[in-house]
């Protein structure tokens, strides 16, 4: 590992963490003598009581998410204890959502928020890394500043609006010009067939995509962008191009950030409730044609919640909210592991 | 000069505190707009009082009540024996009070069909459980006799969200098609077999409006105020009748002759020959006995007023307004609140 000299580098502006060169430890033989800066601070106020109670506070408020966290998990499962005890392990593994006759299942709603995030993944991520790069080191100057604003006002806008521009403009283009070529083409896979009204899994996840993307893009920006900038030049130096440069000096370092925006992005298109319920069809079905109707946790209980009587159907609603819970949990755990499974072999050759 | 004023001001507020009642109910949000009208207007003319309402959904309104969060719910089912016996245990007796009626209506979007169709129950049925599937079905051509139907796929659209919609639209289909009773049943959310939910009246217009050969049910306000075409219905006399604010109070007027003591009845596929089918009262759950006296009376005074005045400027919001019959009724029934 050859660190350069941390005197002469030009230091970057953002540093990624644990990337910036240790500064040089102060030389001890001095006696150490308080600055004016410190004599002017000490008469203020007392620096130990104050330094104490802050770190207090970080403590407190770091320990505040743990608290949140149980919380959150005690109520939905103290409140859906009815329908644990109705239906146990069942709840997860069947299709059945009865409310007129007391019978619930969550699978079809697991599988409809599943499938819609990761469909929704696969279209914004690379779409989303595309436009990161190029905003960082393809972009003319001037255009980089517009880019960079029309990202952010595109995660400003509220998932409402999403849904009625979803609903009013692009469930017809789906159903009368993006359909009819998808099915041409890939209806064989059986991912696409007939009948598309427009309003299904599909138009779902394009909109989910299109939500998820400015987080994905703006946080992977950023992290690239805090890659220093004498990783590339040595790169370039090396004799690379400039998509090697990316690929060597940008992604490789940025890698760990990038799927964390990705995380970040995942947990989004999980939760998106009032979007997806308007144009996802609220059907719970599973089947593997794109073109259906389909449901997901966070709709269900959007849509059933407010009018919900009776004790075990309220109950089997707060356990679906329980199921978002936990399903978010495991994904992001199986997302930490494959960041670690990845990161593990090649830490020594990145750090 | 400061202090006198702030102290004045202070005594006022005091005082007013003292006087004004404050009501607070939750609940349906079927009759928001008329009952936000009615709580204004009342405020108006009685200054110290004020009722405040949050459409927060039937269920809602019938838990808040129950558990006393609120002075009276809203609903727009009437509460079951097991839940009247739960907020009973609580102890708060609930008397059902109907104030409006409200229908619900077919929607439909065939292309090259202008005239208003005609629905047996049978048929509704029918397209939702999945088995009439094309619109020139011969059941829906012997019902419409000289409608030329296209050959065209019919797409179910129903509410997705839980609602009084849902509930008066299955408890109808219930009633009359024993088929439809034993697969889907009636409730505020039920399990279709096939088609799409949307939320809300605007989801399902919206939906039925964008798509050729959609059939979809909204509350018969919506489509009268957002001049959408609607389907006439045959009800329990064999006569096909386009609901509107005279056939829904002689729904109401119909099953008045049966009306239990507590008021909670359905009236769909009420008798009579101009009778619209999907109609259904909406109630005030009002608990028989308030600790807090002054409220109480507030409230009989509102209830009163409500039949007096209010009832009178329904039909301009396109709500039924009751029938004669049932708000002498209610007026009797209105004296045991204490």
């Amino acid at each position: 590992m050859t660190q350069p000299n941390p005197v002469t580098l030009p230091t970057p502006t953002v540093a990624p963490a644990g990337k910036t060169p240790e500064q040089p430890p102060p030389d001890a033989s001095k006696p150490i003598q308080p600055s004016e800066i410190r004599k002017f601070l000490q008469e203020r106020s007392s620096g130990r009581v104050v330094d104490g109670s802050f770190g207090g506070l970080m403590l407190v408020s770091a320990l505040s998410i743990f608290v949140i966290v149980a919380l959150i998990l005690w109520v939905l499962v103290h409140d859906s204890q009815a329908s644990i005890h109705a239906f146990g392990w069942r709840f997860f593994k069947t299709s059945n959502w009865d409310p007129v006759n007391g019978s619930f299942g969550a699978l079809p709603f697991i599988y409809g928020t599943l499938v819609s995030s990761f469909l929704a993944l696969l279209m914004a991520v690379p779409l989303s890394l595309c436009v990161a790069i190029f905003v960082i080191d393809i972009c003319p100057p001037m255009l980089r500043g517009v880019i960079a604003y029309l990202t952010e006002l595109l995660a400003a806008i509220p998932s409402v609006v999403y849904g009625l521009w979803a609903l009013v403009v692009l469930v017809p283009i789906m159903r009368d010009h993006v359909g009819p070529v998808l099915e041409r083409w890939f209806g064989w896979t059986g991912l696409f067939a007939e009948p598309n009204f427009g309003v299904n899994m599909f138009t779902a996840s394009v909109v989910l995509a299109i939500m998820i993307f400015p987080i994905i893009c703006s946080i992977s920006r950023d992290v690239m962008k805090a890659v220093p900038i004498h990783q590339r030049e040595a790169a370039l130096a090396l004799g690379a191009t400039r998509w090697e440069m990316l690929r060597i000096a940008v992604l490789r370092n940025a890698r760990i950030g990038i799927v964390g925006a990705v995380i970040l992005g995942l947990g989004r298109a999980l939760g998106e409730t009032i979007a997806v319920t308007m144009v996802i069809g609220n059907h719970p079905d599973i089947v593997k044609n794109l073109f259906n109707p389909a449901y997901t946790l966070a709709s269900v209980i959007a849509n059933e919640f407010t009018e919900a009587t009776g004790d075990l159907y309220i109950s089997a609603l707060i356990e679906i909210g329980l199921a978002l819970f936990l399903v978010t949990i495991v994904v992001n755990a199986i997302a930490r592991l494959l960041v670690w499974a990845v990161t593990r072999g090649s830490s020594t050759r990145t750090a | 000069m400061r202090l006198r004023l702030l102290s004045a001001a202070v005594i006022a507020m005091i005082a007013t505190g003292a006087w004004a009642q404050n009501l607070n109910g939750a609940g349906a949000t079927f009759p928001n707009p008329i009952y936000s009208r009615w709580f204004a207007e009342y405020a108006q003319q009685h200054p110290n009082v004020h009722i405040n309402y949050q459409s927060v959904g039937s269920g809602a309104g019938i838990q808040q009540v129950t558990q006393k969060t609120v002075d009276f719910g809203a609903s727009d089912g009437p509460m079951t024996d097991q839940q009247l016996a739960t907020a009973k245990n609580n102890g708060v007796d609930i008397i059902h009070i109907p104030t409006v009626l409200g229908a619900v209506v077919p929607v439909y979007n065939v292309p090259g069909v202008s005239q208003d169709l005609h629905f047996a129950p049978e048929v509704i049925a029918g397209i939702y459980l999945g088995k009439i599937t094309m619109w020139d079905d011969g059941n829906l051509q012997h019902d419409n006799p000289g409608v030329k139907l296209p050959h065209q796929r019919i797409l179910p659209v129903y509410r997705s969200d839980g609602s009084g919609t849902n509930y008066i639209w299955t408890d109808f289909l219930s009633k009359v098609v024993p088929e439809f009773q034993q697969r889907i049943g009636k409730g505020t959310s039920v399990k279709w077999p096939t088609g799409i939910g949307q939320k809300g009246n605007e989801g399902v217009a919206g939906m039925v409006r964008s798509t050729k050969g959609a059939f979809g049910y909204v509350e018969l306000i919506y489509a009268l105020q957002n001049h959408m075409q609607f389907g006439l219905v045959r009800n329990a006399s064999f006569k096909y009748v386009k609901a509107s604010v005279a056939s829904v109070t002689a729904a109401a007027a119909g099953a008045a002759k049966n009306m239990p003591a507590d008021y909670r009845v359905s009236i769909t596929n009420a008798p009579g020959a101009d009778a619209y089918p999907i109609s259904s009262f909406t109630w005030l759950l009002i608990p028989q006995h308030w600790d807090d006296q002054a409220k109480g009376k507030v409230m009989v005074d509102f209830l009163n007023w409500m039949l007096d005045h209010g009832e009178g400027e329904v039909s301009a919001l396109d709500y039924a307004p009751l029938p004669k019959t049932v708000a002498d009724k209610v007026r009797v029934t209105i004296r045991q609140i204490h």
